[in-house]
């Protein structure tokens, strides 16, 4: 168990070098940090100065060792476009993506699972008709057009929920909260909604996939044989069994629902890191788009490293030296 | 006594109502970058921090110049400017204001981490004479220096030294400086919130000294609240939906409806911000053309025949939707040195500009790469999608090559590009600041030609410019007419037209449009 993990934390390290090295390679086309700072009035010198002050003027592998000797400290300087430390912004928009990117995922197993199974057992009723076609529309709509509609019919039109912001928000320590207060409540639904909504269809889809197969096997005729309830059949041995695959492709899309918060952020003007780094991109500032991308391949490579261990611990199978078999 | 009850009533009413919490929720795209107020001349941080620091001159209602924290200024040398402060006034964290802390915050802005550096290039330094009287010492005589100072905001030295912020923000240091997020001004509106990207709440300065002056005494903002929302179409939404107030940017194609709108208001106004084609007139080669002998921009025909190409009442009207001020100049009337006589356009008229370029030797017309943003200016994107149709109508085949401001700007500062569109806002409202910025010959001195990527270049245009500097009155005057005129002959630039800006507010908001795009809440009503 202990190599095990060892040897996926020493895979983990090149994916998290390569990543920090195109990263930084694609900063060069994002444009230049000077211009921006400077304004429209300056002095050859004054620009001279600051490209020297930032050490643009170094080669590309200096400038690269530099980021990552302080990027292993932990330090990712100062924000061109803010004047703060990096890791204090980071810090302080962490809270709202990840309450936000919770919530998405809740959302998506308490409403997606009962629907995969319902659709699951009554196949041909007309509800599972209307959850199949409308789980159409979670796949195929893009996250920003589900937003902009929701915000219409739910801010403007009906007035119920707000569209921008997370509400007033409470501070637990460093870890500011929306869920203690009824307006960050409010602001919390439209754009868990929008970010869910794609993981909800996904995880009701595979659950009904999943139901389907599960309910053809063997061991649930017998268990229908020997006259157990339709209750204890359903869900004490079929959705049990589904699960596996379920827990696992969650764990994995709670990474992406982290990463691509970005676009959800932007519509709702969200205050977490998504929003954080698309404002970086618009002003080139190098240094919060360097540590956002290293957090987020951080982020991936442990949700992945969770999620082998998981399937571990859940499988038998991939147990060496127990190879039964067999759901 | 009825009568007396009734009137106490009324009083108690009155007062009620004066004390009364009037918030208003205010949304724009972009958040201050700091809350410095000499660290960056953007406009998105100006528009905040003028609401909490005060100038030594003000601006009034149209632009002109008001007393500030200095109650009168005069030359008293050519080359010594003298004002007066205000007495009584007090810094929001309590230290009485005083000549030491004018003198402070002049120096500050000259400190090489300054983007303030323009507002303060004449000064040699500044004298506190008396505890209330401040003199200016300029290198040369400088006529505008009171245009200059209304946009240079005074801080208090004992504050700034306490926190260890006498210098704006140097971007290689580790530290976070105190005035990134703190502020101690005398304006009209102090800081009490500020959490960037998300909320800055600025609370009313009940003891600032401006509330008794007649512009501001119907004025009854207790609370601005500033939100950034970047997405346009949720920032329309939230205006819509009752959620803001007032929108400083509202995007362009969704006016007419918001006009439509129950309870919205959109006050237009114009800007200035003028929009031109500048062009490489000084490679004998240019970098992107398919003329591979010459530079056709060199040959003023040529110039003249892009010029008489452009519709640019049909770029008003539909590229536009009428939000544009169409001209022939490079800067709107509110500048000081504006010239009703020199305004005057190419028109229109294709037949004409195929007759110049065959006279130019180019009957064929010829291939050029329209360099273009696509995110700084309103429409910009679309202004040159309709230049480049319109050339091609004479026969010029242009290429355009849309880009966002971070790529264009360092792209036409290297000098790559053959021709390009930009826009130009002139910050201390006279003439000079553009003929020396756009027009001057680039010869390294302060400011000359620095944003002249087409290095044009006139002698007597530069003669001239030398008489804007260290003239005034009736021969500076002259100097500008006679260089406006050069510019309408010359054809250094394509001029388009001055942008208009929109503010929309929900109806009871009631603020006077600026020109400068700043909304001043000192003026503002809330009814």
């Amino acid at each position: 168990m202990f190599a095990f993990i060892i040897s996926r934390i020493m895979q983990a390290l090149p994916v998290l070098l390569s990543v920090a090295l195109i990263s930084f390679a694609m900063f060069a086309y994002v444009g230049d940090p000077v211009a921006i700072m400077l304004g429209q009035d300056y002095t050859q010198a004054q620009r001279d100065a600051l490209v020297a002050e930032l050490g643009l003027d170094q080669p590309f592998w200096v400038q690269f060792g530099v980021f990552l000797g302080n990027a292993a400290q932990g330090e990712f300087g100062l924000s061109y476009r803010l004047s703060r430390p990096v890791a204090d912004l980071i810090a302080e928009r962490a809270p709202a993506t990840l309450e936000l990117a919770f919530t998405a995922a809740a959302l998506a197993l308490l409403v997606g699972v009962p629907m995969g199974v319902y659709t699951g057992l009554y196949r041909n009723s007309w509800l599972s008709r209307f959850f199949l076609t409308f789980s159409l529309i979670g796949v195929s709509l893009p996250t920003f057009l589900i937003g902009i509609l929701l915000i219409l019919v739910f801010a403007v039109w009906l007035g119920w929920l707000p569209s921008f912001g997370r509400g007033d928000t409470v501070a637990l320590g460093w870890w500011s909260t929306g869920f203690l207060t009824w307006s960050g409540i409010k602001a919390l639904v439209l754009p868990a909604i929008t970010l869910g909504l794609f993981q909800l269809t996904l995880i009701m889809r595979l659950v009904r996939a999943e139901m389907l197969e599960v309910l053809r096997t063997d061991y649930i005729k017998f268990a229908r044989a020997r006259g157990l309830p339709n209750r204890a059949v359903h869900f004490g041995h079929a959705l049990k069994n589904t699960l596996v695959p379920v827990i696992t492709i969650v764990g994995l899309q709670l990474g992406a629902i982290i990463a691509f918060a970005i676009v959800t952020e932007t519509v709702f003007q969200w205050p977490g890191m998504g929003l954080l780094f698309i404002q970086s991109v618009g002003a080139a500032d190098v240094p919060i788009m360097g540590a956002y991308l290293l957090l987020i391949s951080l982020v991936f490579v442990t949700i992945n490293l969770i999620v082998d261990l998981l399937y571990y611990a859940v499988d038998p199978r991939l147990r060496i030296g127990r190879g039964k078999g067999g759901h | 006594m009825r009568k007396l009850l009734m009137a106490a009533a009324l009083a108690a009413g009155l007062g009620a109502g004066m004390a009364e919490a009037r918030t208003v929720r205010w949304a724009a795209s972009g958040d201050p970058n700091t809350m410095d107020p000499h660290s960056q001349n953007l406009g998105t941080v100006t528009m905040v921090l003028q609401q909490i620091y005060d100038t030594l001159i003000s601006r009034t209602q149209d632009l002109g110049l008001a007393p500030g924290l200095a109650t009168r200024w005069e030359q008293v040398e050519p080359n010594r400017w003298r004002f007066w402060l205000r007495d009584g006034v007090k810094f929001h964290e309590g230290q009485a204001f005083g000549a030491d802390d004018v003198v402070f915050s002049i120096t500050r802005a000259q400190a090489p981490t300054s983007n303030y550096g323009i507002f303060v290039d004449t000064i040699e330094r500044a004298v506190a004479v008396e505890p209330m009287v401040v003199d200016v010492i300029t290198r040369v005589p400088d006529p505008i220096l009171p245009n200059k100072v209304a946009s240079l905001f005074i801080m208090s030295r004992a504050w700034s030294e306490a926190n260890n912020a006498t210098r704006p923000q140097n971007t290689r240091a580790r530290e976070e400086m105190h005035t990134v997020r703190a502020t101690n001004g005398t304006g009209a509106f102090r800081l009490q919130t500020r959490e960037p990207d998300v909320r800055t709440v600025l609370a009313r300065n009940a003891d600032w000294w401006g509330w008794s002056e007649p512009s501001s005494r119907e004025a009854n903002v207790t609370e601005i609240v500033y939100r950034p929302i970047s997405s346009d179409a949720t920032r329309i939404a939230a205006l819509l939906s009752g959620e803001v107030d007032f929108v400083l940017d509202p995007p362009l194609q969704d006016l007419n409806r918001l006009r439509q709108a129950q309870n919205i208001r959109v006050l237009e106004g114009p800007e200035v911000r003028t929009i031109f084609l500048a062009m490489d007139l000084h490679r004998d080669r240019l970098l992107y053309s398919d003329v591979t002998d010459r530079n056709p921009l060199k040959d003023l025909r040529v110039r003249q025949a892009l010029y008489h190409a452009i519709d640019i009442q049909a770029i008003h009207r539909t590229t536009m939707r009428g939000q544009s001020v169409v001209t022939g100049t490079f800067f709107p009337p509110q500048v000081n040195g504006y010239t009703q006589s020199e305004d005057v356009r190419l028109p229109y008229d294709q037949a004409r500009a195929r007759a110049l370029l065959t006279e130019a030797g180019y009957p064929n017309g010829f291939g050029i790469t329209l360099d273009c943003p696509n995110n700084r200016y309103i429409n910009d994107e679309q202004i040159c999608q309709a230049i480049v149709a319109m050339w091609a109508r004479i026969g010029v085949r242009a290429q355009l090559n849309a880009m966002p401001l971070n790529l264009f700007f360092p792209k036409i500062q290297r000098d790559d590009s053959s021709i390009y569109l930009l826009g130009w806002g002139v910050p201390t409202l006279d003439a000079l600041y553009s003929f020396q910025s756009l027009l001057r010959s680039r010869d390294g001195g302060q400011g000359n030609g620095i944003w002249n990527y087409g290095r044009y270049s006139n002698p007597r245009m530069d003669e001239l410019i030398n008489v804007m500097v260290t003239q005034s009155g009736e021969p500076r005057n002259a100097a500008i007419r006679e260089a406006l005129r050069i510019y309408r002959e010359d054809v250094p630039h394509i001029p388009l037209h001055h942008q208009m800006i929109p503010w929309a507010m929900r109806s009871n908001v009631q603020i006077p449009h600026m020109a400068n795009n700043q909304p001043y809440f000192r003026w503002a009503r809330m009814n």
